[in-house]
């Protein structure tokens, strides 16, 4: 229509936050404050086309949940006039995420802090406001009004932000006046912007999300590099988490606090705590101590826990029983990723569990639907862990010979159950246990294997290149595997499986199915978890080498204390799991097959 | 598995088809050796599987003949004692039958053979049936544990037979009926198999290329002969096939076909690598992980090819598909045989006897099987959706 329009479109994307990140900083009437939804990516395609028809009926969708004022005060202007601006705005952050929304994340992470030296971060608001002072337009276009409008509302909102909004919506009547009143305002400082940054977040986060445009988002990986989502999550939150001081820049997504002080925090808490039952409360103390750990302990605790709860639990009056259920299930899911961040076998047991009570028919009894759950519960743990395992060994002893010489890294508890049931058949076969700082879990493994009177070598991963000449096999647990065959595994998985490819020794990895997920990851950065930073170089016992620990306080040196890695699947010979042996090709195929459905019921 | 199979394929050419198989299959048959009366799984491991193979297929020696006159002695007398414990009718020897005639591959002559347990079979209800199959194939399984073949036909033809709603059946008579159908028309389509596999691969061979073959194969000749047929132009490199000289016997056929032929020496196959626009072998057996058991130096062969970027494409019918999963060449039921040197070998020399080789799926690019054309990886997909 005019400049003005395209040049805002044209900068638009450049400063709205795309994909993973709420639009936080967007002063339109258009979106809820929870991500983007999925038929927005249709519209994005639609709308260029110039559909008035899809772009109006986005607004009455919006405007059903929303109580922004901004959206009662526009709407005097006429609805084809508004449906029109508001397309133009909601156009660009519906687009697809490309590169430069990362950067403008980086730059620009939330409103009331943003930097001012940042340029293309310019806010829509700051736009529409350059645009209201250029000189050179003298006639006020639709859009020009509509951005009037909006600047003015912020204006009045930055300065009297608790004051009657009424107030305000009857100045923005009319129009001159109000360019006036901003053009004062916006001449006064660049402080001052920030403050209005912040007014307008303030009015679009409060707006609640709408319900059922909510259903039809996947459910998204908290990114705690977003730090609107990571403070919503900290109000709800039952462990206080202080964040780690030098966060590692690479890993700003994924959660890095202090240890060492929830814990504390946590117990004393307990009686507050009224909604978690004591026994998911423990789990979860459990998990923060790290007393429990491997994928499949960690699911069988945390499933134990759920069926004491549910045992426990007593019905509400009003409410269905399985919608209760699945809140309360809800509730103590949320609390256990915050004591830590849940394994994708534990994922899937809660993917299950919640499977079972939405199919629970409504009119059942309270004590029906709890003998049910819990059957299933042991169903559960017998049929996918026990019985899994069992057959992962079956499978594998056979593939040790006399003569053999096994390689493990770390502790996994089926490569244990493997080597003691080969011991036990009288297959002569010697293991090396490769360990790795900061966890030392070998050392368990090989104890244990050592009493069993396994013949065994112990060594750290610095040696694997050395140790590997002399081993026949490779046997390896893992955390997950991924549909494009990566293994998800303890950190240093793949450098053995590296290793033991090049020198040609077959690399067995031995995972229940149950822990196969659909997801595909490529590297073992996107998705992953921290440990305790200071593991790394502390040393137990020894207090006076501690080197590194002042250039933590002063040079802001960063540890990262990775928990896990994915090992490409052309390093894998074989996967065992409760299906037999299979190729790591085949994950799909069992995802397929067994995932789903016959997983969930 | 099966109700996917590309028969298809065959639908047009199918009278024809019908016309010329039994004539090719008299020109194809060798005069029968006495080798082949009884076969002997012999005590001392050697393997059943590729003595059969070498009397249809292989250029008899006469140091090879002795051994194995010597071998049918022995295996008079076991077969003898075996035969008294059994029934009246034995499995095993319905399948000996079956397995004299050349043309017809292990698999189906087990298939054919179980398929006669279930028709001759007095059991009254399903159940007792149902044993009775499972101790036939069984004791079908266990005379020869070195065939992949014939355990996977056994195990396949368990499942596709008894994996149905004809169990279900209340009139038993009629059940029976429907089992026996369906052991026909599995045996009908594992015996179509080789002609699909040849319909399939005529794509990937053109005109003025060079294929080199590595022992002798069925269906690979199956397929040479169906491209020759459709007056295509290439030609054969056949190796040697040492120790029982399959190739010696192929590149004969091929020479009848009035296909160029030229014989290699096993070990001449890197150096006539670079002439050869893709290697073609068949198959004993299929595994799990989508490579091939296969004659020994299939491996080396494939390995050539792999670093000079040539093709390697397998024809093998699906009936060969095995649950195994061997992680390396020694990881498998040893099959032996003897080798004849020619000359004198001194007994403190020890000599390798395997007779096959594994080849891993990164080494070989495509499978024709009668289901299609696979890529590797697909093999396990097949096997998962037919076994679990």
């Amino acid at each position: 229509m005019d400049p003005t329009r395209r040049i805002s479109r044209v900068i638009d994307p450049k400063i709205r936050h795309v994909g993973f990140f709420a639009p936080q900083s967007q002063p339109g009437p258009s979106e809820s404050p929870v991500m983007i939804p999925l038929p927005d990516i249709t519209r994005a395609i639609q709308v260029p086309v110039g559909d008035f028809y899809h772009r109006r009926s986005d607004y009455d969708v919006v405007r059903v949940g929303s109580y922004d004022p901004s959206d009662s005060m526009s709407s005097r202007n006429g609805d084809g006039e508004f449906s029109e601006d508001s397309g133009i705005w909601k156009l660009p952050m519906s687009l697809p995420s490309n590169g430069l929304d990362k950067l403008a994340a980086r730059n620009f992470p939330f409103g009331a802090k943003k930097s001012p030296h940042d340029e293309k971060g310019d806010s829509p608001a700051q736009m529409s406001m350059k645009s209201v002072l250029n000189p050179s337009k003298e006639k006020t276009t639709k859009a020009e009004r509509r951005a009037l409008q909006e600047a003015q509302r912020a204006a009045k909102a930055a300065g009297k932000v608790s004051k009657a909004e009424r107030k305000m919506s009857s100045a923005a009547a009319t129009g001159k006046e109000a360019s006036v009143q901003i053009g004062e305002v916006v001449k006064n400082s660049r402080q001052k912007k920030d403050v209005l940054m912040a007014s307008f977040e303030k009015t679009i986060g409060n707006r609640p999300p709408e319900k059922d445009r909510k259903k039809d988002v996947p459910p998204s990986r908290m990114q705690f590099d977003d730090k609107s989502r990571v403070d919503k999550a900290k109000k709800h939150s039952v462990v206080k988490q202080v964040e780690a001081r030098n966060r590692v820049d690479y890993f700003m997504h994924l959660p890095q606090y202090e240890r060492g002080t929830q814990h504390p925090d946590l117990e004393t808490k307990f009686f507050q705590l009224n909604h978690i039952h004591p026994a998911v409360y423990k789990v979860g103390l459990q998990y923060l101590a790290g007393d429990i750990t491997g994928g499949n302990s960690r699911c069988i605790a945390m499933l134990k826990a759920f069926q004491k709860a549910i045992e426990d639990y007593s019905a509400p009056l009003e409410r269905t029983v399985n919608r209760d259920l699945i809140a309360k299930i809800n509730s103590y899911v949320s609390f256990l990723i915050e004591c830590r961040p849940l394994s994708v076998s534990m994922g899937n047991a809660i993917r299950f569990l919640k499977a079972h009570v939405t199919k629970l028919p409504p009119e059942i009894t309270v004590s029906e639907a709890k003998a049910s759950i819990s059957s299933n519960i042991d169903r559960f743990i017998t049929e996918k862990i026990v019985l899994a395992d069992r057959t992962i060994v079956k499978h594998a002893v056979k593939k040790i010979r006399d003569g053999d010489v096994l390689l493990t890294y770390g502790s996994s508890s089926v490569v244990e159950m493997i080597l003691l049931q080969a011991h036990e058949l009288g297959i002569r076969f010697r293991v090396v246990v490769v360990d790795s700082r900061p966890k030392l879990e070998g050392q368990a493994l090989i104890r244990r294997l050592v009493r069993n009177g396994v013949s065994c070598t112990y060594t750290h991963i610095n040696a694997i290149s050395y140790i590997m000449h002399e081993i026949t096999r490779v046997f390896l647990g893992a955390a997950s595997v991924l549909s494009n065959g990566t293994v998800y595994s303890r950190v240093g998985t793949a450098s053995v499986a590296m290793v033991a490819h090049e020198l040609r020794v077959p690399v067995m990895i031995c995972c229940e199915a149950y822990k196969f997920h659909e997801r595909v990851q490529l590297d073992s950065i996107c998705c992953n978890e921290l440990g305790d930073p200071r593991a790394i170089t502390m040393v137990p016992g020894e207090v006076d080498i501690q080197y590194l620990d002042d250039s933590v306080k002063n040079n802001g040196l960063q540890h990262l204390n990775l928990l896990y890695d994915a090992t490409p699947s052309d390093y894998i010979s074989v996967i065992i799991t409760d299906y037999g042996m299979i190729p790591a090709s085949s994950v799909p195929v069992i995802l397929r097959e067994y995932g789903g459905e016959y997983l969930f019921t | 598995m099966w109700w996917r199979s590309a028969s298809f394929i065959l639908d047009k050419p199918d009278k024809d088809d019908a016309v010329s198989s039994p004539e090719s299959r008299l020109i194809t048959s060798p005069p029968l050796s006495m080798a082949d009366t009884l076969q002997n799984p012999n005590p001392n491991n050697i393997s059943a599987y590729y003595q059969t193979r070498a009397a249809h297929h292989g250029v008899v020696t006469s140091d090879w003949l002795a051994q194995a006159q010597a071998a049918a002695e022995k295996e008079e007398v076991t077969s003898e004692s075996s035969l008294d414990s059994g029934k009246a009718f034995s499995v095993i020897d319905e399948f000996n039958n079956w397995r004299k005639q050349p043309d017809l591959a292990e698999a189906v002559a087990a298939i054919r053979a179980l398929a006669k347990v279930i028709s001759s079979s007095e059991a009254t209800t399903m159940m007792e049936l149902e044993i009775e199959l499972k101790t036939a194939s069984d004791s079908l399984k266990a005379w020869d544990t070195t065939s992949i073949s014939l355990t996977a036909g056994c195990d396949l033809f368990m499942r596709y037979v008894t994996r149905t709603s004809a169990l279900e059946y209340e009139d038993f008579n009629s059940a029976k009926s429907r089992l026996l159908e369906r052991a026909e028309k599995f045996g009908e389509i594992s015996y179509k198999a080789r002609r699909i596999i040849a319909m399939l691969s005529q794509d990937f061979i053109v005109d003025g290329c060079t294929i080199l073959v590595h022992g002798f194969s069925r269906v690979v000749l199956e397929v040479l002969k169906a491209a020759a047929e459709s007056r295509k132009l290439f030609r054969v490199f056949c190796t040697e096939g040492r120790p029982d000289r399959t190739g010696l016997r192929l590149s004969n056929e091929l020479a009848k076909l009035d296909v160029p032929v030229k014989l290699l020496l096993d070990s001449a196959v890197a150096y006539s690598m670079d002439e050869i626009d893709m290697v073609f072998v068949g198959a004993d057996g299929v595994v799990e992980s989508g490579g091939i058991i296969n004659m020994m130096g299939t491996y080396q062969i494939a390995l050539v090819a792999k670093s000079m970027n040539k093709p390697v494409y397998v024809a093998a019918e699906s009936y060969k598909f095995a649950r195994l999963y061997p992680l390396d060449q020694k990881d498998m039921v040893p099959a032996l045989r003897p080798i004849d040197f020619g000359v004198p070998i001194p007994s403190k020399v020890e000599v390798e006897t395997s007779a096959r080789d594994y080849t891993p799926p990164q080494y070989l690019t495509l499978l024709f099987t009668d289901l299609g054309v696979l890529t590797p990886s697909v093999v396990s997909d097949e096997l998962i959706q037919l076994y679990l």
